[in-house]
Order: structure tokens, then C-alpha cells, then sequence
């Protein structure tokens, strides 16, 4: 490199400095021949340019091109799957019933349909109660004036007018400190119930361990073959017992655990340690009302499905939710007027407690009013869906902005 | 795997000079309350302002970023703060930052009906467990496609309420002319397509306002549209994939959303790690149902789609029975699953109980006191409950433990103040907690301690069974 190429250089720097420093350059009388000019900055002066005029940065820094991206599927494998549960029993299966239904079965979160679609819609079971003393709100009890007096009636109801899969039959009479129906009396009942439609029923107790006890083992033996569910097992109750009577006679149990994983757990280690077959067990781990308990119910239930899911044998059941409970809200039922009409506010306080409960993984639901059974139900169906109908293409979504309402 | 921050993880990044400037004694101590969220880390002066500090700055900026992007919606005092989640499920962690939900006002109607909906959104409110449970924000559709009516009306509502504004309309001129106006109160501008992307990002960036990535049903167009904006140096961003609700759609829907959070929470997909929208108010574009039915499904969508990771929604409904579901659930489920459910303990009063009325009392498992409470009230009892501490377990538990013994019951009952307001000093206790009802006594002169049912829910039948004639009897 020659010295005088060197000054020339040095001349330009010394230029750059002083540019450096200039708020402004201007030229003047200048003339530039070229036939091919490049202007270039140094890094400083860009800077000191950027200071400047904050939105000639903004141009300098301007993506005229898409930066085209995949989006890819976050998709997992889990160890662990979900049983399926058998409700009901046809003719040539040992049993009487029409309709056969099936829980559980999942082998990826609730609804994570990019994963796997479920394999079993969730089912939806209206509750019926032997006697018709139960407090019942006014709006479910609306629904049911007719037949409050007669549960088989009211069964029939429930499937034929308002759809419900199948029904939970409450022997809330049995209740030593009720009425004390005996457990033959009780029997009668049941089978009147079973004659009087063609699906299968979840037979609920009085909470009473061991009247409870009783109704499993007498009533399942009435009943054998017809792998129907009893409700509930609890912790206080004797669980070598239930187990026994269950898988003597082959009916499904569910382990109603009071908002307590561990509960949950102990619950199940012991009745599949005493011989229930791991496919006949559904664990209720307790839903609380919208507002009265309700997240500790979502979370005890995504723990219990995720749980199983990663591979704790213990957990790995369909799960019962009573979304009835939301009845205990008074935001469902009592009189407000500046809360709205009862008769729409309670049915979606249950449908939306019940909606938390499908999204946590419930596979079982126990519901009151015809209504919010029904939403439940259809959005049950239309989440279960291997296949969408609807093309999404086909909806203009966008629409939304200028809509008349 | 959710990004969980640990103390330790935080003090690693940290000076460990226990200077106290954070207001902190030890470093440690700080790290963990940074690690609870509960204290930002730009309190510590020395790890942001002393260089040789560098490298642990940056490792601690990354450490606190959290999978989904907080975004800032207005300008205080009125801001709303959507998305910066951090989980999941709910039981990993609090979800910070609940739901806002807005609801919609449209530009072409007369200025006296713009203003009476949008005051009717900012006053609406009901108090539950000590909260006011409101609505957040205004969302103003272009129904008139004229952008002076679109500027008009945005005026109007920054005038005239204090709610942040989300601008509707695809039209990059109508949204200009909006923004020339309101556009230094931080709206947010809805919507960028793949159709205008190119002016709506640069109104983003001239109005520096957060904005909308809408790309219905289309999630690499979503993120594509993401990455563009963030190469150009655009972040405050909101992702729309589409709320679809037609049908069987519905499915897709929870599909998409689910996907989002999950890429951006377990798989750290910075592209999409933003707060989405959802516009359940898309339901009253069927022509099909009727208004009750479509109220329902706007308010269950708005549910399914909150607990489904929806960290801002547009709504259409102003009825309370429609809302109330959607912000109790919103209020439950956003609350801290660290700590036990418990209420505080004290007296509370069902009803107007008066000084002939009777006195139960309880534990302060949070659950405990809502059961019996609400079984009081079944009774239709004016009432009063003693709630006294039983460190958020249940009563059985919390006797079996001796955490609730007779002199804990002793002392909430004393400093209830009703010693001296009854005429007759009835207490029940809950049958779970009988054990405690000899000593209770002797700890409370000249009151009768009546064991009740060992379930609330046989509250009712005991008050007309046991209490009543209890009350009666002189």
C-alpha cells in the first residue's frame, strides 16, 4: 500500500470524525461524478443518526417481506392410558339391559384432539331420588312435578323426554336417620327402575358407610351380571367388603375421595389390592359448586388425569363428576333480581360447573336439570368428535367486526 | 416442561452482596420472593446498573421472561395487563393476570346510546368473598365503515369512560384516523391479517399500541405473521386464532387454543409465546336460535374458552345471569393454589340475625365455611357463625391435630363481641369437633354449648329438631 493511498485514508477517518460529531452535514457546491457511488456509515454514525430521527430507524429497521414459519404440533407421549369402563350388560353378556356404554379410555389430556380424539364421548346420567322429600331446587323440580312419586317414572323420563344417557338412582331413603327403607325395600326399586328402561343406572346410597355397605352387597347381588355402578365407596367404609361384592358380581364402584389426591389414591390402591378389577373402578374426587369450591375440584381432577396419565397406576380411572353440587351455590337458585331470571341463571351455573369438570377430564357426569344436561351433553358430543363436520373455512369469522346486533 | 422459577435459580443471578437496596436483608430472601413473583428483579439496582454484572443480567432477563408475554392495554390509571403465564395447569402455579373481558360498542349509533352502553360496562359490578368482580375493557366495532364516524365514537369513549379500548376494523385508514385520536392511550389495535399486515404494523410501531395478530383457523399464518412483527421489532402483540363456534367447530377451537399455550409453556416457542383472544361473541352472528339460547352459549363459550388459556375475550352481553358464571369461575380459578383455601376468621352474619338469634361456629377451611354457611341459609335461619382459625384444615382434621381445640373456639367466640348482645347464649359446634364441648364450656361462662350434626348439611333438620327447642326452653 502506498503512503499517499494512507494520507488519502487517513483524510477520509479525519472526515468520519468530524461527521461523527456534526449534528448535521451539508453539502454545498459540491459536484460528484461517478459512475458508481457508495455512500457508506460507520457504525457511530448510524447510531448518532438513529438518536436523531427515531422513525428513520423504524424505516431502516421496516420487514417488507413475511417471514414464513411452521407452526409445529406440540404433541407428547405419555407412559400411562386410561381403562375403559364397561356400564351395562346386554342379554348375551349376562345382563338385561339395551344399551351397553362405555367411559375412559384416554391416552392423551382431555381434548387435546392435535394428540388423540377421545375415545369415549363423556356420559351424562340424570339424577332420579326414591322418595320425593329431597329438597330440590324449584327450577329442577319444575322439570319433574310429574313423577317426583315414582322414581321409575321419573327414570323414564329423564332418558325419553331429556335425553340423559343413563340415570343415577339416589336411595337417599335408605338413611338410617331418614327413613331407614330397608335394603329389600329398596331392591324393589331398583328393579323397577331397570324394568322401566333400557339403560344401565349408577345406584347411589345415603352416604351412610354402612347401611352403604349393605345396599352394595345386596342389591349388586339382586343385580348381578348387569354391571351397572354403585356410588359411593368411601374411606370410612369397608373397602375389602366393597371390593368383593363388586367384582363378585361384576358391577363398576365409584371411589368418591373427598378433594384429595391422596384420598383418591388410598381409595383405589385398597379396593384394586382387595380384588376389583382395575376396568370397574371411576373415581369422584368431590365436585364443589361454581364459586364454593369449584377449582379445587378442577385442579384435584387435571392432577388425578395427568397424574395417570404419566403412569400412577393408582389414578388411572375415568372420573365421576356430580355437577348437581352447583345446586348448593345460592347463585343458582335463590331469588335475586338484579342477579336475572332463576330459570336461566341456575341451569348454567350447573352447565358451567359441569363444563369445568369436562375440561379438568370428567368422563361420568351426574346432573339435575334437563337444560344444563343438555348443553353438557352436546358439547360432550361435539368435543368427542373424531371428525369435524364443520369446515372451518366455510365460517367467516372475521364477519364478527361488522355484525348487526 | 412449564418454566417454573426456583429461589435458587434467582440468587444465582443475583450480585450475593446482600447490598439490602431491594429493601431485602439477604439476597437470598429477595430471590425468593422474586421466585414468588411478588417481587420484580429490577429492584435490584446493582445487577441493572453496575456492569461487571453483564453476563448475570442477561442470564437473569432470560430467566424471568415468562413463556407467555405480559401486554399492557391502556395507559395508567386505566391499563389492563394480559398474558405473562407461566403454566399450564393451574396447580403448578398461580395464572397470573386474569382474564379481561371486554364488551363490544359499535360506531354507527347515535352518541347518547355509545355513551349509555359503555358507562352501563364501566359501572357493572357485584361483590363476592370481598372482591368487586368487573368488566375490563371496551371493544369498539367499525360497523360504519366511515373512519371520521370510527375516530367520532373512539373519542367519545376516552372521553367519557375510563375503560382501555380494543379498535375493531381491518381497514388500515379507519384504523389511522382512530389513532390520530386515542392513539396515545395505548389501544389495542385489531386486527393485523394477512391481507394488511404491512400498515398495520406500521401504525403499531408509529403509535407504538399493542395489536392483534388475527389469522382465523390458520396457526402457521399466525405464526408467521408473529415472527414478522417481531423481527420488526413489534412484541406487545396478541394472538387471534379465530373463535369458531358454528357446529362442531367449537372443537377446533379448544384445539387451537390448547396447542398455542402448550407450544409456548412446554415447548418454549417464542414465535407464539404471546396472550390470545377469544371473541365469543361470535355467537350472535347465527342467524339460527333464539336470544336466551344464544346468551347461554356466549356464556359458556366465554368459560370453556377462560379455562382453556383465553387471556382476553370479547363479549356481547351485559346481563348479569349471563356474566356471573364466567367472572365467579374467573375469580376462582385464578386464585393461588399455594395457599390453603381458607377464609379469615371471625364473625359473620347470615341473615339479620338479632340477640334472640343462635350462634354456630366452625373452622376457616374455606370450603368448611361455605358449606355451612350455605346450609344455614337453607334453613332460613338468621344466624350468626363464629368462624374460628383452623389453619385452613377441615374440623376434623384440625381437632385430630389439635390445631382448632376448645380455647381456639373460646377465643373467637370472646372476641366476636357477642357475649353482651344476646339474650340467650346458644353455641353450636360442629359435631366433628364434640370432643371440645365440655372444656368449651368451662371456658365460656354462662353460655350453652349444643353439639351439632357431624354433616352441615343436617343443619336445617336440626334447627327445627334440636335448636329450636333448645332456644325455647328457659
Amino acid at each position: 500500500m502506498s503512503k499517499s493511498k494512507d494520507r488519502d485514508k487517513d483524510k477520509i477517518f479525519d472526515l468520519f470524525d468530524l461527521f461523527s460529531e456534526a449534528e448535521e452535514l451539508e453539502l454545498e457546491d459540491v459536484n460528484i461524478e461517478a459512475e458508481e457511488l457508495a455512500i457508506e456509515f460507520l457504525p457511530l454514525v448510524v447510531q448518532t443518526m438513529a438518536k436523531a430521527a427515531p422513525e428513520a430507524a423504524v424505516a431502516l429497521k421496516r420487514v417488507i417481506e413475511l417471514k414464513m414459519e411452521k407452526f409445529e404440533l406440540p404433541v407428547m407421549t405419555y407412559p400411562g392410558s386410561i381403562p375403559e369402563v364397561k356400564i351395562g350388560a346386554t342379554k348375551a353378556e349376562g345382563g338385561t339391559r339395551g344399551k351397553v356404554i362405555k367411559v375412559g379410555g384416554e391416552t392423551c389430556p382431555p381434548y387435546y384432539r392435535f394428540e388423540s380424539p377421545p375415545k369415549n364421548r363423556p356420559i351424562i346420567a340424570l339424577d332420579v331420588f326414591d322418595q320425593p322429600i329431597v329438597p330440590l331446587a324449584g327450577p329442577v323440580k319444575a322439570s319433574y312435578k310429574d313423577v317426583l312419586d315414582d322414581p321409575a317414572e321419573w327414570a323414564k323420563k329423564a332418558i325419553q323426554v331429556y335425553g340423559a344417557d343413563l340415570i343415577s338412582l339416589h336411595l337417599v331413603s335408605t338413611d338410617p336417620t331418614l327413613k331407614d327403607t330397608s335394603v329389600q325395600e329398596a331392591a324393589k326399586t331398583v328393579e323397577r327402575v331397570l324394568q322401566a328402561i333400557d339403560e344401565p343406572i349408577i345406584i347411589g346410597g345415603s352416604g351412610n358407610p354402612q347401611k352403604d355397605l349393605q345396599i352394595f352387597q345386596y342389591i349388586g347381588e339382586i343385580t348381578a351380571g348387569e354391571r351397572l355402578v354403585f356410588a359411593s365407596a368411601t374411606i370410612d367404609m369397608d373397602l375389602e367388603a366393597v371390593a368383593k361384592a363388586m367384582s363378585k358380581t361384576k358391577h363398576n364402584v365409584v371411589a368418591l375421595a373427598f378433594m384429595d389426591i391422596n384420598q383418591a389414591k388410598e381409595l383405589s390402591r385398597k379396593l384394586i389390592g382387595s380384588g376389583l378389577p382395575k376396568d370397574h373402578l371411576i373415581i369422584d374426587p368431590t365436585t364443589g359448586a361454581l364459586g364454593y369450591g369449584i377449582e379445587y375440584s378442577f385442579s384435584v381432577m387435571e392432577r388425578i388425569r395427568l397424574s395417570g396419565l404419566m403412569g400412577d397406576e393408582s389414578l388411572q380411572a375415568p372420573i365421576s363428576c356430580a355437577a348437581t353440587n352447583a345446586w348448593a351455590a345460592r347463585e343458582a337458585w335463590m331469588k335475586v333480581d338484579e342477579w336475572g331470571p332463576r330459570e336461566y341463571r341456575g341451569p348454567l351455573w350447573e352447565a358451567t360447573t359441569a363444563i369445568v369438570g369436562l375440561l379438568a377430564g370428567a368422563d361420568m357426569f351426574m346432573m339435575m336439570h334437563p337444560l344444563a344436561a343438555k348443553i353438557v351433553k352436546g358439547l360432550a358430543e361435539i368435543l368427542s368428535k373424531p371428525k369435524l363436520d364443520t369446515k372451518l373455512e366455510e365460517i367467516n369469522y372475521s364477519d364478527w367486526v361488522k355484525m348487526k346486533v | 416442561m412449564p418454566k417454573i422459577i426456583r429461589p435458587l435459580d434467582v440468587y444465582k443471578v443475583l450480585p450475593q452482596t446482600n447490598c439490602g437496596q431491594c429493601g431485602e436483608s439477604t439476597c437470598m430472601a429477595f430471590a425468593a420472593k422474586v421466585a414468588d413473583r411478588v417481587a420484580d428483579i429490577r429492584q435490584c439496582k446493582p445487577l441493572f446498573e453496575d456492569p461487571k454484572y453483564k453476563s448475570k443480567l442477561q442470564s437473569a432477563l432470560e430467566l424471568i421472561r415468562p413463556p407467555v408475554k405480559a401486554v399492557t392495554i391502556g395507559v395508567p390509571p386505566n391499563q389492563v395487563v394480559i398474558g405473562n403465564k407461566v403454566v399450564m395447569y393451574r396447580h403448578e402455579l398461580t395464572w397470573y393476570n386474569p382474564t379481561a373481558i371486554a364488551i363490544d360498542v359499535t360506531d354507527d349509533v347515535d352518541v347518547d346510546s355509545l355513551i349509555k352502553r359503555a358507562k352501563a360496562v364501566e359501572v357493572f359490578a357485584f361483590e363476592r368473598i370481598g372482591q368487586q368482580l368487573r368488566l375490563n375493557l371496551l371493544a369498539l366495532r367499525c360497523t360504519s365503515d366511515s373512519p371520521e364516524k370510527f375516530a367520532k365514537a373512539a373519542d367519545t369513549l376516552s372521553r367519557n369512560t375510563s375503560l382501555p379500548l380494543i379498535l375493531c376494523s381491518y381497514n388500515p385508514d379507519v384504523m389511522e384516523e382512530a389513532l390520530t385520536v386515542v392513539g396515545d392511550k395505548r389501544p389495542l389495535i385489531y386486527a393485523a391479517t394477512k391481507d394488511n399486515w404491512r400498515e398495520m404494523l406500521d401504525l403499531a410501531s408509529k403509535y407504538k399500541c399493542p395489536v392483534t395478530i388475527s389469522s382465523p383457523g390458520n396457526l402457521n399464518m399466525l405464526k408467521s405473521l408473529a415472527s414478522t412483527f417481531i423481527s420488526a421489532g413489534i412484541e406487545d402483540i396478541v394472538l387471534d386464532p379465530g373463535t369458531y363456534v358454528k357446529g362442531d367447530s367449537l372443537a377446533e377451537t379448544v384445539s387451537m387454543f390448547t396447542m398455542l399455550r402448550r407450544a409456548a409453556i412446554e415447548k418454549e416457542d417464542k414465535l407464539v409465546g404471546f396472550p390470545l383472544m377469544a371473541v365469543p361473541a361470535v355467537v350472535w352472528m347465527d342467524p339460527e336460535g333464539d336470544e336466551i339460547e344464544k346468551k347461554m352459549k356466549e356464556s359458556y363459550i366465554a368459560s370453556i374458552l377462560m379455562t382453556r388459556y383465553a387471556d382476553l375475550m370479547v363479549m356481547h352481553s351485559l346481563d348479569p345471569w349471563v356474566l356471573m358464571p364466567i367472572l365467579v369461575w374467573r375469580q376462582s380459578v385464578y386464585t393461588d393454589p399455594r395457599v390453603p383455601p381458607s377464609v379469615k376468621p371471625g364473625l359473620y352474619e347470615i341473615g339479620k340475625p338479632t340477640d334472640t338469634s343462635p350462634v354456630f361456629a366452625t373452622g376457616n377451611f374455606a370450603l368448611t365455611y361455605f358449606l355451612v354457611r350455605g346450609d344455614i341459609e337453607n334453613a332460613k335461619v338468621d344466624a350468626y357463625l363464629v368462624v374460628a382459625d383452623s389453619e385452613g384444615l377441615s374440623v376434623e382434621s384440625s381437632v385430630a391435630g389439635r390445631r382448632l381445640t376448645a380455647e381456639k373456639f373460646a377465643e373467637a367466640i370472646k372476641s366476636s363481641g357477642l357475649d353482651g348482645k344476646l339474650k340467650k347464649k346458644v353455641l353450636v359446634i360442629p359435631g366433628r369437633a364434640a370432643r371440645l364441648s365440655g372444656e368449651l364450656e368451662e371456658l365460656l361462662p354462662g353460655w350453652k354449648v349444643i353439639v351439632g350434626p357431624r354433616d352441615s348439611s343436617n343443619i336445617p333438620e336440626f334447627i327445627e329438631k334440636v335448636l329450636k327447642k333448645e332456644l325455647r326452653a328457659t
